[in-house]
């Protein structure tokens, strides 16, 4: 009963968002603000976390992987897959998640406690799309470049770990990269984190919008949009992954 | 002119607003008056319309607000200015594109004539050399004259102001009081503002409404609430003493 009153609201507020806007100019203007804040804002935590994902990836495949019969190439070819298919796109929207949707719920929720969306709605400005449109669209333009730079830097780390470790040669992990490589899996990796990108901004301003009370309850709104967002990425992805792969 | 016809709100079993009438008057500074939980703002958020009324007319005009379409009420909506309790101005945005922004979001003028428009806006509230600090650089009241200045960047026909000059001090919230009144008659505007601060009534309630367990308890200005008979009324007007000894010192 709760949740057909959740998703009844969410799909009314979705409606205003992608109404036409106002004003063309300040929607544009506004988006490329929205892409600094949001995305150039989280890039540097996900390279780094993406570095240390693609070494640890490949120390433990290549420890675990003591059979004298399969070669060491299927290190490489391991690490390169689980960082394409999951880790660039999966584990990267859920820490998108966590840092973009606390503070896109935060900050809406404040402007809602402090009336600045009430005088948008007196001024006749639709408040739900000035607002949350450029947000959405800015996530939704950058995540490609965010999973492409994830993948980079992962398989750079899994790179680097070569030097650190006697059980796999550099010579090992770069051929195992180019074997039985398929664009296809990029795609499904680029095609699903667009969609977790989109669950990201709208439930997180969803979450946001609607705040009533103070500071308190805006930071339970924060709280909420991201374990929000984050349980209906592990859903979309596993229903993507059936749709796309299987 | 706008008028309130027999106006009921509800909150689930909690009835706010009880039959209201009022008539908002052109060109002259309304006012609201009442105990602190009377519905001074759930009256003023139903007449702007973010608070859905159960029954009852708002005519704008004759245009009556319940009625409209959602187009016609954000045309409707382009003709009022409201300053909030709290300012609300946008604290991402600077105080020159605080006031910038409904020109920029509704109007096709040139820079130059936005910051002319702009620059002239801040002027009507005493505002200067601050255009470019953010809402949290500066005063109270200054965040309240912004606020205003915003409010009458499209040169609205109807004026609101929630508590206006609540947390200032008795002389800021006189020259804010006055600024709210010269605009009102220089711009014709038909303004509403609510309040509790006596200070205010007597400098320039032209038209009052004295709001009693939400409903239109009395009606009238600011000389006839010396000499009214109204019990409730007398009991809120001359709950301090210093009130008590003006009215009697003009008797
Ligand atoms: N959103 C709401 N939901 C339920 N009840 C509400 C809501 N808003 C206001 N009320 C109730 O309506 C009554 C009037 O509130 P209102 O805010 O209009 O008072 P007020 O006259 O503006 O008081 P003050 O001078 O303190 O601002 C209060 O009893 C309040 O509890
Ligand atoms: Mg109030």
């Amino acid at each position: 009963m709760k949740m057909l009153y959740h998703i009844g609201r969410f799909g009314s507020l979705m409606k205003k968002v992608l109404a036409r806007p106002e004003n063309h100019k300040t929607l544009i203007i506004q988006t490329f603000k929205e892409m600094d804040k949001l995305a150039l804002g989280s890039i540097v935590i996900i390279m780094i976390i993406m570095f240390f994902m693609g070494a640890v990836v490949t120390i433990q495949t290549a420890l675990n992987l003591s059979n004298p019969f399969v070669s060491n190439v299927i290190v490489g070819f391991a690490t390169r897959d689980s960082i394409i298919l999951e880790f660039s796109s999966t584990v990267t929207s859920v820490i998108l998640a966590g840092i973009i949707g606390s503070n896109i719920a935060s900050e809406i929720g404040n402007m809602r406690i402090s009336e600045q969306i009430d005088a948008m709605d007196i001024m006749g400005v639709n408040s739900a799309n000035y607002v949350i449109l450029p947000k959405i669209i800015a996530l939704f333009l950058m995540m490609p470049f965010i999973v492409i730079i994830a993948m980079t830097v992962g398989i750079i780390g899994g790179l680097a770990s070569t030097f650190t470790i006697d059980q796999l040669t550099l010579q090992d992990y770069l051929s195992g990269l180019q074997l039985d490589f398929s664009a296809y899996r990029v795609y499904y990796s680029l095609i699903k984190s667009s969609i977790f990108a989109l669950i990201i901004t709208m439930v997180s301003s969803y979450h946001g919008f609607y705040v009533s009370g103070g500071a308190l309850e805006v930071g339970k709104a924060g709280t909420r949009a991201v374990i929000y967002s984050i349980i209906l990425i592990l859903m979309a992805n596993l229903f993507i992954t059936q749709l796309m792969l299987t | 002119m706008i008028e309130i016809r027999n106006l009921n709100k509800r909150f689930a079993n909690k009835s706010v607003l009880n039959d209201v009438n009022f008539t908002i008057e052109q060109g002259k500074t309304n006012l609201v008056i009442g105990q602190s939980g009377s519905g001074k703002s759930v009256f003023l958020k139903a007449v702007v319309g973010l608070h859905p009324v159960d029954s009852g007319e708002i005519l704008y005009d004759g245009r009556d607000l319940t009625k409209l379409k959602r187009k016609e009420l954000q045309d409707l909506r382009k003709e009022i200015g409201m300053v909030f309790q709290g300012g609300a101005l946008f604290n991402s945005s600077t105080v020159e594109e605080n006031v910038r922004f409904p020109l920029d979001m509704f109007t096709k003028l040139s820079k130059v004539e936005k910051q002319k428009r702009v620059d002239f806006c801040l002027e009507h509230v005493n505002i200067e050399k601050s255009n470019h600090l953010f809402p949290s650089e500066i005063s109270g009241g200054m965040q309240k004259r912004v606020a205003i200045a915003r409010a009458i960047a499209l040169n609205p026909k109807y004026l609101f102001c929630d508590e206006p000059n609540s947390g200032l001090d008795p002389k800021t919230s006189i020259v804010i009081d006055q600024l709210i009144q010269n605009l009102t008659k220089e711009f014709n505007i038909t303004t509403l503002v609510i309040t509790h601060d006596m200070n205010s009534v007597m400098e320039i309630g032209e038209n009052i409404m004295f709001v009693f367990q939400g409903q239109n308890w009395w009606v009238g200005d600011r000389n006839q609430i010396f000499n009214t008979e109204n019990e409730e009324l007398n009991g809120f007007v001359f709950a301090s003493e210093l009130f008590q000894s003006v009215r009697k010192a003009k008797n």
